[in-house]
């Protein structure tokens, strides 16, 4: 199993600095892990694209579509109805339940990819075992960088982090 | 404050107190009262859950009598057939609107103050949406077969009737409330994550861990959530606005002297946005004192939301005037008669109680001094919800006892079960909120962290 450095550190500035030496020396950033948004570490990680506005558009056409063409049916070829002489299809009037649930349904969607794209829900996860990790969700922000195979390499993977100001470095199954 | 000495300071500096300013102060200040239940103090907590306990009782006793007598308990009659009941719906979806409002259009806006209030003004949202639906239901009379609003195949071989308000309204409160429940979920799930790593009890780690979804704080997850949560708020302001105009449409669509479709939707929107953030400085005062968050909720929340309330207060004003401006000018009889009788009719004092609540006593925020004294913002958001509630009375009371048919014109005499239905459905909404405040990290932690982290970095 690869290793891979856990570098802990006390402020976002100390993880950004340390992401960027680290990337700037050759070293793969596999991910970090900070007890609010970093936005530029993200950027450095090369993520993939993520696809849940997309599925949102997907999911709420698809309600709101599911929406209108009910309410067709069911007025015009299921229960034509004559209210006051209206059109069967009074579609100005039937746009509101496609509207809300269309809405809905986008948010709905967005949950699930975002489920999807993210792994959740996990309750178990190996880094969850390492000390002093579950200060990620509350003020220290850690960076994963792969662990170099050769001895020497790692001991300089170990000085640049320091370097950069991180508090511990650890190492950990990845 | 001048302008310039406002700008030259950072949102952090100014919406939080230096002893607030650290991201494990922050983790403390909200977390304890959930984790370290044994050394927080209870007792006042305890009182008002009792005195809220109470009220709901009174509320299910209540909607028990609807159920078994009839809607005849209240004071209805055939001139006036809503009452309190369609009130209470209106005012409690007017607040139930504003959280998830004020929420996603300040997020939009970078209003990153928002940070510290947006989560308790979403539960309020919650509650206040969840107790609304309940009045439209109790109200039908045959409450039994409420579930005709749903399309279903059915033996009577009917559908629902799309083009009829009650039915848009029926979608949009659904929607509403699933939308308001999911954004509010997503927003918590890292918090969540906060409380089951600094839990030390087996049992609050593993109802929080489930909470959390395994939420680890990958950078990777950050991005795709912000993504997903900013486009949420995108989705919800057009969803609130629509749903507070589908409200109005319920009056509006009919045929009533001052029910106007041209001016009902947005009025009602700004209604429930202006008496939304009214209930919301009322909780903040409260949830501030009682978890002593004075640390992350200053003053300058206060005179912010101060401000939007006085935009506000313009804005109902100008609608006010829109109105009886265009009764004037329509030159309609009945309309004419209507505002007449709205000045001078037996509800005249309620109505200038109203003009007071809702437009002139908030114009006492154009001063400093009142915008910075929370007693005094809190007194007035007092108001300010108390004339929302007669506006929403008045828009019934005074249209439907002031019909075009003089001989059906007659008054609307609230009967005891009027006062307890409306006082009982507060109390369950105290005592949603009070659980709410007990179980549920009150502050948006990561948010409040991003808020303080310029500070802290620099």
């Amino acid at each position: 199993m690869s290793k891979m450095l856990l570098a802990e550190f006390a402020h976002a500035r100390g993880l950004r600095e340390a992401a960027e030496a680290a990337s700037r020396r050759g070293f793969k950033l596999l991910d970090a892990f900070t007890p609010f948004p970093v936005e530029d570490v993200a950027d450095m990680l090369n993520p993939r694209p993520s696809r849940v506005r997309v599925c949102m558009f997907a999911g709420g056409v698809l309600i709101a579509a599911m929406a209108l063409g009910g309410e067709y049916y069911t007025a015009v070829f299921d229960f034509p109805y004559n209210a006051g002489g209206r059109p069967l299809n009074s579609w100005p009037a039937f746009m509101l339940v496609p509207f809300a649930t269309g809405i809905l349904g986008a948010t709905i969607a967005g949950f699930i990819r975002f489920l999807f794209e993210t792994g959740l829900p996990r309750l178990h996860f190996p880094l969850f075992a390492v000390e002093g990790m579950e200060r990620a969700s509350e003020d220290r922000f850690f960076l994963a960088i792969e662990a170099p195979e050769a001895e020497a390499e790692r001991g300089e993977a170990v000085d640049s982090l320091r370097g950069a100001g991180a508090l511990q470095v650890r190492e950990a199954d990845s | 404050m001048s302008v310039a000495a406002i700008d030259d300071v950072t949102p952090s500096r100014r919406f939080t107190l230096p002893s607030g300013r650290s991201y494990e102060k922050v983790n403390e200040l909200v977390t304890s009262p959930l984790i370290k239940r044994k050394t927080w103090s209870w007792r006042i907590w305890w009182l008002a859950f009792a005195a809220s306990a109470a009220l709901t009782v009174i509320f299910l006793v209540c909607i028990v009598m609807i159920f078994t007598r009839g809607i005849g308990i209240w004071g209805l009659n055939t001139s006036v057939v809503w009452g309190f009941d369609i009130a209470d719906y209106v005012w409690w979806i007017g607040i139930g609107n504003a959280g998830t409002l004020i929420s996603s259009m300040l997020l939009l806006m970078r209003q990153r103050w928002r940070a510290s209030i947006n989560r308790f003004a979403e539960a309020m949202t919650l509650f206040a949406a969840a107790i609304a639906g309940l009045f439209p239901i109790i109200h039908l009379g045959r409450s039994l077969y409420f579930y005709w609003l749903t399309p279903y195949p059915n033996t009577m071989t009917v559908w629902p009737q799309w083009r009829s308000a009650l039915i848009w309204d029926f979608w949009a409160i659904l929607s509403y409330l699933l939308f308001s429940i999911l954004f509010w979920y997503v927003g918590l799930i890292p918090d969540f994550a906060t409380v089951r790593d600094r839990a030390r009890s087996p049992r609050q780690r593993m109802i929080y861990g489930a909470l959390a979804l395994g939420w680890r704080g990958s950078a990777r997850h950050w991005r795709v959530y912000q993504l997903y949560h900013v486009a949420m708020a995108c989705l919800g302001v057009p969803l609130v606005v629509s749903l507070h105009s589908v409200v109005g449409l319920d009056f509006a669509a009919s045929l009533m002297p001052g029910w106007s479709e041209a001016i009902f939707p947005p009025y009602f929107v700004v209604g429930a946005m202006y008496s939304g953030f009214a209930m919301v400085v009322c909780l903040t005062a409260l949830v501030r004192w009682g978890f002593r968050l004075q640390p992350l909720i200053t003053d300058e929340h206060f005179d912010v939301m101060a401000k939007i309330m006085l935009a506000a207060s313009i804005i109902m004003g100008l609608s006010y005037l829109t109105e009886w401006f265009n009764a004037w000018y329509g030159g309609e009889r009945a309309e004419r008669s209507l505002v007449w009788f709205e000045f001078t009719g037996a509800y005249a004092p309620l109505f200038f109680a109203m003009l007071f609540c809702n437009v002139l006593a908030p114009q006492a925020f154009w001063f400093c001094a009142v915008r910075r004294s929370i007693l005094s913002v809190f007194v007035l958001a007092v108001a300010i919800n108390v004339g929302m509630w007669l506006e929403r009375i008045l828009i019934i009371w005074n249209t439907l006892s002031h019909g075009y048919t003089p001989s059906m014109w007659r008054l609307y005499l609230p009967t005891v079960w009027d006062w307890l239905t409306t006082f009982g459905s507060l109390g369950f909404f105290i005592f949603l909120f009070l659980i709410f405040v007990r179980l549920i990290p009150t502050v948006s932690m990561h948010e409040v962290r991003d808020l303080v982290a310029e500070e802290i970095e620099s």
